[in-house]
C-alpha cells in the first residue's frame, strides 16, 4: 500500500517537505517506516527519539499500520 | 454537568479574558489561570523572539483530551486551553490556561496538571530565534535549524 507520512518541525526542516509517500509492504510497522524516511532523508539518520502518531493519537514503534491511517513522525514535543 | 471549554490554537495574541469569560459562571469561586510567556534568555544565550509550529488537528485533540482528562481527575469541566503558533514576540503569552471550579484547590490543580500534560503530549515545537542563528527545542534537547 502507499502511505503518506506527515513529517514536523525540525523533520520537515530537515525534508525540505511537509510529507513522503512510501510502499508499504502488509504487516509494516512505524518502525519500519521510520527506516524509509530516514533512507529518503539521510539528514535524519541517528535520531534517537522520534515519536508516532496515528490517526492524531500517538503511537508506539511497533504500531502496524494498514495505509489507511494519517501516520505522521516528529521530534519530542516543546510547546507550552 | 455540562462542559463548557475552550480550545483552539491561534495565529495571533492570546486573550486571557477570553479564556476566564469561556470558564466563568455563578456556581464558581475560582478562576486559577496560567500564562506561558516568551522569556528571552535560554542557557545563557539572548533570545530575540519564539516561533510555534504545531501539528494542528492533533494538537487541537490533544487540548481536547486534556480537557477531558483535567475534568475526569479533578471535577473541573470548566477548563480553556489556548495555544499561539507562528512567531511570538518576547514576554507575550504562547499559551494560556483558565479553570474554574467552585473552590480554589481543584482550580489550582487542575490548572496544574493541564499545563504538565500539553507540554507531555501536544504535538506543537518551539523555535528560538537569536541574533545569529535559530534552535528547535526538543523536550529538554536544543538543536541547531538550518
Amino acid at each position: 500500500v502507499t502511505i503518506t507520512v506527515l513529517l514536523f518541525a525540525r523533520y520537515r526542516e530537515a525534508a525540505g517537505r511537509s510529507d513522503l509517500e512510501l510502499e508499504a509492504p502488509e504487516g509494516a510497522t512505524l518502525r519500519w517506516i521510520w527506516q524509509r524516511v530516514q533512507a529518503e532523508v539521510p539528514a535524519l539518520a541517528g535520531e534517537p527519539y522520534p515519536m508516532f502518531a496515528c490517526d492524531r493519537v500517538h503511537a508506539r514503534p511497533d504500531r502496524v499500520v494498514t495505509g489507511r491511517e494519517e501516520i505522521a513522525v516528529f521530534p519530542p514535543v516543546s510547546g507550552g | 454537568v455540562t462542559s463548557v471549554t475552550l480550545h483552539r490554537l491561534v495565529d495571533g495574541p492570546l486573550d486571557l479574558q477570553e479564556a476566564i469569560r469561556a470558564v466563568a459562571g455563578p456556581d464558581r469561586g475560582a478562576i486559577a489561570t496560567f500564562s506561558g510567556t516568551a522569556r528571552d534568555h535560554h542557557g545563557g544565550r539572548r533570545v530575540v523572539r519564539l516561533e510555534y509550529h504545531a501539528y494542528t488537528a492533533m494538537a487541537e485533540e490533544s487540548f481536547q483530551a486534556i480537557i477531558h482528562e483535567a475534568s475526569e481527575r479533578f471535577g473541573t469541566p470548566h477548563i480553556a486551553i489556548l495555544h499561539r503558533t507562528g512567531v511570538v514576540p518576547i514576554g507575550e503569552a504562547s499559551v494560556i490556561i483558565a479553570v474554574a471550579a467552585p473552590h480554589r484547590r481543584e482550580a489550582l490543580a487542575a490548572c496544574a496538571f493541564a499545563i504538565d500534560r500539553l507540554k507531555e503530549i501536544a504535538p506543537i515545537w518551539k523555535k528560538e530565534l537569536y541574533a545569529d542563528g535559530a534552535a528547535w527545542i526538543e523536550g529538554s534537547e536544543t538543536r541547531p535549524s538550518r
